[in-house]
Parts: C-alpha cells; sequence; structure tokens
C-alpha cells in the first residue's frame, strides 16, 4: 500500500484505540449519572484513586492477584463511603449542587491519594507490552500497540455487561428510574440507599481498569486527573446517558484528536490536542446540544 | 450589632433605594477603607503586604468576577483563570508596544479584550446549561493558555517563555515599593467592587438574577437571554481580566502562561462557592479563606511536627481540607461565609435579649 495511506491508517488506529481508553473513563461518568443524575466530578480522581492504590499495594509486597481484590475492595468502601457522607446529606438538592460536591470530592480522593502513597510516578507493568504487535505488522505493515488493543477488548466486554445491565436487569430499571427523579423513585420503594451504593462501587471499578490501562501507557502520576477531564468532551459528544453512544463519542474524539496532531498541528507548532477534543464538544454542542444518542431534554416552566 | 434597624423607615425613594441604605453600614466601610489606604501602607510589613493583601485583593477581584457569572447569572464557568491570562498578557503586551499609554488605560484595555473574549466563548451559553456549559468553558481555558503559551508574540519571543511585567507608572510616578503597589491595586479593587455592587443592585443585576432562577419564565417576561447571558459574560471576564493583571504586574512580576491553569480556576471557583455564591462581600472572605488556609496549615504542622514533614504531603493535605470544607458548605451551607456572616449578625442584633 501507499506508504501516506498507512500512515493515515496508522495514526487513525492509534487514535481510535486511544479514544477506547476514554471511553472507559467516560463510562464511569455515564454509570453514575445515568442511575442518579449526579454529574460525578470525582470520576478522574478516582481513576488516579484507585491505580495508585493498586500500585501502592503492589509495593506493599502483595501479589498482582491478591492486590487486585484488595483494591477493588477499597473502591467498593470508597463508594459507600461517597454514598453515606456526601450524597446522602444532599438528596433532592439541586444538580449543580451535587456537581460542586463531587468536585470537593475529587480534591479529597486526590489529596488522600497522595497522603498515603506519596506523589512521585509510578511504573505499573501489567505484563502486557506497550510494543505493536509484529504478526499484525508483517500482515498488514501497521504497527498496533498489544496494549491498546488490551485495552480496546476491555472496555467492549464492559461496554457490553453495562449495557446488559441497564437495559435487562431488574436493577438497571431501578437505577433508570432513580436517575430521572430521586423523589419519585424512592416513593415507589426502590432503595436509594442501596442502588446509589452499588453504582459508586461499579464505578470504582471501572475507575479501576481505566487506570489500570492509563497507567500501564502513561505511569501512574498526578497527570492521570487531567487525562480523565479528557472524557468530558466524550460526554458531551456522545450524550450523557448513553453507555453505546461513550464508545462512539470516545472513538470519534481519539481519532479526531491524533489526527488534528498529526495533519494540522505542524502548522500551529503542535501541542493542539490539549484542547482539541474540548473545541469539537463545544461545536457539538451549538449544533445538538444533547448528543449523538443523549434524550433530548424537554424544559417547563 | 453596633446598631438597630428597627424602626427606621425610608421616607423617600432615594434614601430607599441607596446602594447601601444605612448611614453605619457607609461610614463602617469608608472607615475600613481609609484604614486600608492611610494605615496599612505604613505599618504593614512588605510581607504582609506582598505576600498576602496584594493577592487577596487581586484574587478577591477575580472572585468577584467568577461570581457575577456564576453566583448572579447562574452560568457554571470553569475558565476564570483563562480570562486573567488573557487580562494579564493583553496588559504585559500594550505596555509593550504601546509605550506611551499609561497604565490605567492598559488595565482598562485588558480588561475589554477579556471581556471580548469572554463573551466569544459566552456563545455556548446560548445554548446550554450547567454542566455542558462547564465543559464550553474548559475550551476557553486550554485554548486561551494554548495560545499564549504557543505563539511567541504574546511573550515578546522571550526564550524562556517567561515574561516579565513592566513597572508601573502612572503620570510619571513608579509605583514599585510593595506599599505603593498595594495602594494602586486596592484603589482599583474599591472602584471595581463599588461598581459591582451597583450593577448587583440595579437592573442589570436583577436581570441576571431571573436569568439564574428561571431562564424560561426571564424570556417569557421579556428578558433578552442573548444580552444578559453574554453581558454576564463579558463583565465577568473583564473582572477576571483585570483581575489577572493586576495579579501579575503586582504579585507574581514574572508570569509564565501555565500559571494560569485549571487548578487557578478550580482555586477561583472554591473562592466562591466557599464565599458565598451571589454575594459582593463573599469574594472577598472566600478568597481570603482559600489564601490564608495553606499559610496557616504550614505553619500549623511546622509547630506541631517540626521541619521533619514532607512539603508535599502538606499540600495534600491542604487539598483534602479544600474538599471536605466545599462537601460540608455544600451540605450545611450552600450560601457560604457569606450567610454565614450575615446569620451572626442576625443573632448579635437580638443577642442580649435571645439567646
Amino acid at each position: 500500500m501507499d506508504p501516506e495511506i498507512l500512515f493515515f491508517l496508522e495514526v487513525l488506529i492509534g487514535g481510535l484505540l486511544a479514544g477506547i481508553m476514554y471511553s472507559l473513563v467516560a463510562l464511569g461518568f455515564v454509570l453514575i449519572y445515568k442511575a442518579s443524575s449526579v454529574f460525578n466530578f470525582a470520576q478522574g480522581a478516582m481513576v488516579f484513586f484507585a491505580v495508585l492504590s493498586f500500585v501502592g499495594f503492589m509495593e506493599l509486597g502483595l501479589h498482582f492477584w491478591l492486590a487486585l481484590p484488595v483494591t477493588i475492595a477499597l473502591m467498593i468502601l470508597v463508594g459507600m463511603a461517597t454514598e453515606r457522607l456526601v450524597l446522602r446529606p444532599l438528596v433532592n438538592q439541586s444538580d449543580d449542587t451535587l456537581l460542586m460536591a463531587t468536585i470537593g470530592l475529587a480534591f479529597v480522593l486526590e489529596g488522600l491519594a497522595q497522603m498515603a502513597w506519596g506523589v512521585e510516578v509510578r511504573r505499573l507493568d501489567l505484563g502486557i507490552p506497550d510494543v505493536p504487535m509484529m504478526w499484525f505488522a508483517d500482515l498488514t505493515d501497521i504497527f498496533v500497540s498489544t496494549l491498546d488493543v488490551v485495552a480496546g477488548v476491555v472496555a467492549g466486554v464492559m461496554v457490553a455487561a453495562l449495557a446488559l445491565l441497564f437495559s435487562k436487569t431488574k436493577i438497571g430499571l431501578g437505577l433508570r428510574a432513580v436517575a430521572d427523579s430521586h423523589a419519585a423513585a424512592q416513593s415507589i420503594g426502590i432503595p436509594l440507599k442501596h442502588i446509589w451504593m452499588m453504582v459508586w462501587a461499579t464505578a470504582g471499578i471501572v475507575a479501576l481498569a481505566a487506570g489500570m490501562l492509563w497507567g500501564a501507557r502513561s505511569g501512574v502520576q498526578f497527570a492521570l486527573v487531567f487525562l480523565a477531564l479528557k472524557a468530558l468532551p466524550v460526554l458531551i459528544i456522545g450524550g450523557f446517558t448513553s453507555v453505546p453512544g461513550v464508545i462512539v463519542a470516545g472513538l470519534i474524539v481519539g481519532a479526531s484528536e491524533k489526527l488534528a496532531e498529526v495533519y494540522i498541528g505542524p502548522f500551529f507548532g503542535g501541542g493542539i490536542e490539549g484542547w482539541a477534543p474540548y473545541m469539537l464538544a463545544v461545536l457539538f454542542l451549538m449544533f445538538r446540544p444533547e448528543g449523538l444518542f443523549g434524550e433530548k431534554l424537554i424544559r417547563r416552566v | 450589632m453596633y446598631y438597630t434597624q428597627a424602626g427606621r423607615h425610608f421616607t423617600s425613594y432615594s434614601s430607599d433605594s441607596r446602594l447601601i441604605p444605612f448611614a453605619e453600614d457607609r461610614i463602617l466601610l469608608a472607615a475600613i477603607f481609609a484604614f486600608g489606604l492611610f494605615v496599612l501602607p505604613f505599618t504593614a510589613s512588605d510581607y504582609w503586604l506582598s505576600g498576602i493583601l496584594i493577592p487577596w485583593l487581586c484574587l478577591s477581584l477575580v472572585a468577584l468576577g467568577q461570581n457575577i457569572l456564576m453566583g448572579y447569572a447562574g452560568q457554571l464557568s470553569l475558565g476564570s483563570a483563562g480570562f486573567m491570562a488573557a487580562g494579564a498578557f493583553a496588559c504585559y503586551n500594550f505596555e509593550l508596544r504601546l509605550e506611551w499609554m499609561p497604565f490605567p488605560v492598559s488595565l482598562l484595555l485588558s480588561g475589554l479584550v477579556a471581556a471580548a473574549i469572554g463573551v466569544l466563548f459566552g456563545l455556548p451559553s446560548l445554548r446550554v446549561r450547567g454542566l455542558y456549559l462547564a465543559v464550553a468553558t474548559l475550551a476557553s481555558q486550554f485554548f486561551i493558555v494554548w495560545v499564549i503559551d504557543k505563539f511567541g508574540w504574546f511573550k515578546n519571543y522571550d526564550s524562556s517563555g517567561i515574561i516579565t511585567a513592566q513597572d508601573i507608572v502612572i503620570l510619571g510616578y513608579e509605583f514599585t515599593t510593595p506599599a505603593e503597589m498595594y495602594v494602586v491595586v486596592l484603589i482599583i479593587v474599591a472602584l471595581l467592587t463599588w461598581l459591582a455592587m451597583n450593577m448587583a443592585k440595579g437592573s442589570i443585576g436583577r436581570n441576571w438574577m431571573a436569568v439564574r432562577d428561571m431562564d424560561v419564565a426571564a424570556e417569557a417576561m421579556g428578558l433578552s437571554l442573548l444580552r444578559t447571558k453574554l453581558q454576564a459574560f463579558a463583565i465577568s471576564s473583564f473582572y477576571c481580566g483585570v483581575g489577572g493583571a493586576l495579579f501579575a504586574f503586582t504579585f507574581l512580576q514574572s508570569v509564565e502562561p501555565v500559571a494560569f491553569d485549571i487548578l487557578l480556576s478550580f482555586r477561583i471557583l472554591f473562592m466562591v462557592i466557599i464565599g458565598g455564591l451571589g454575594t459582593i462581600i463573599g469574594a472577598y472572605l472566600g478568597s481570603g479563606f482559600i489564601l490564608l488556609l495553606p499559610i496557616f496549615l504550614n505553619i500549623f504542622f511546622h509547630a506541631v511536627v517540626g521541619d521533619a514533614i514532607d512539603a508535599t504531603i502538606i499540600s495534600a493535605f491542604e487539598q483534602v481540607i479544600f474538599g471536605v470544607m466545599m462537601i460540608l458548605f455544600m451540605i450545611y451551607q450552600p450560601l457560604g461565609m457569606a450567610r454565614i456572616l450575615e446569620n451572626t449578625l442576625e443573632r448579635l442584633r437580638a443577642w442580649p435579649f435571645r439567646r
């Protein structure tokens, strides 16, 4: 094939796979938003908290397969504590209030993680090499990292599982009811406490998965929090309430960001990756505020 | 309280609609201002002036801008540091390229530049609200800082990427010592605060509040959402821009674009929320609190554990405290420190007779 087209394809595939990693972070947001109409700004902090704790446990001498359940248990605890200490006192408050409370939560989690485990950058070795798959390269001349592919598969499995949870199970129905209205759901006997606890625990586990993949890619460090902010444009484009939308939007953001960096970036001296996704999101907001798959909101006075 | 409002009636419209209706309040405010202007510059140490008072006033001005947008007009914004950067670098370039221009004019123009950028990035607010708007303003935050960082022209092609703010010269007099710069900042901040109080009390402020409380209803009553929202964005960014320029010229002095990163935006957001949404005094209380808390924590830790403790641990702990405060305020007093102050004064009024 023509080397230029090959290069284009390589950038595109790299972008798409990076986009899946954004989707994984965004998935945590959607999960909580769908279940409680709380926009959890702390999702990025949870990613950082989860993976830093995981690495911290491994540094204490725990084996990989022992550290994993311990961290999952910790994230479940964090979810339960969040429900008890932050959300329960704020039931039926306005969305903006809840959003600001989660910004506070983000600071608490970031601070706690750094106090417990220190601030230095850690390496995380998952045993998955971040190098191109040679057999695939031999076959097609396109270099794709194994880690990226694993991330894609993990994201795909998680999304499928969560989509089934939301659409097919009784719990999922309860979650959607709670999202519509806290008060109405409570009045027909849906146990708000348990539902929220469960959702936050699940979001914590999703955060751990995202954090491990990101950590293996770029080191476990505070910058993960900012990477997680990139999930915001993904959400805007995908629509806040759609699980498949998150995946599609993640792909769009990842691909457009990498393509823009490679093909438009040089004209400006590079670095446009930092804001290109946000600008894309702003454009989307102008023309389609509810996102690709979001529900259209009707506002009444 | 030091006086009572009971039984005092206004007998004319003009006395009723005064900016500060009670003479005692006017005298108190004038006394505070006079104390700040005539006593502090001569008595306070240089550390207090340039380390605490100057940044406090500058950040209060920025918080006031953020509060206009968030507390009065109800538009959630996470981009205030971006507008600060716009103001700071605009002021630097005006001073650099138009040397004859007096500093107050540069400051005014840099505020207007920030306002223009604010209107541009405020456009999405016509379509979206709340969280969606927050993401749109994040775009402005990252974009503005990137532009200033990337294009050397804004920094006069300085190889280190750091600019050094020029001396402040007004009418041929150079304001270089901390006390002199403090006086400049105080006068400008006081002027703009007075202006903000007027706007908040007047029809502009009432329009903002109508949009905040229910924008559809406000529109149905004949209010132009376009004008009101963009006006809020423009004025808020103007305050952020002037505040940012003052912050750069009197406090930072050597300025790099990354000083205005998203963390600064978050700190300003905290100032407004902890201080009190939709109040003027809240901006001052909040920025004072956010500014002083790290200093207190530092002193506290050094007194308790000695110098053994790691600075990173202190700053992590500081983050936790900020976060916990934020959550506690959201749960127990969403209206912030301004409301606590108000409640306390209210209690004091009836103090000897009621517990």
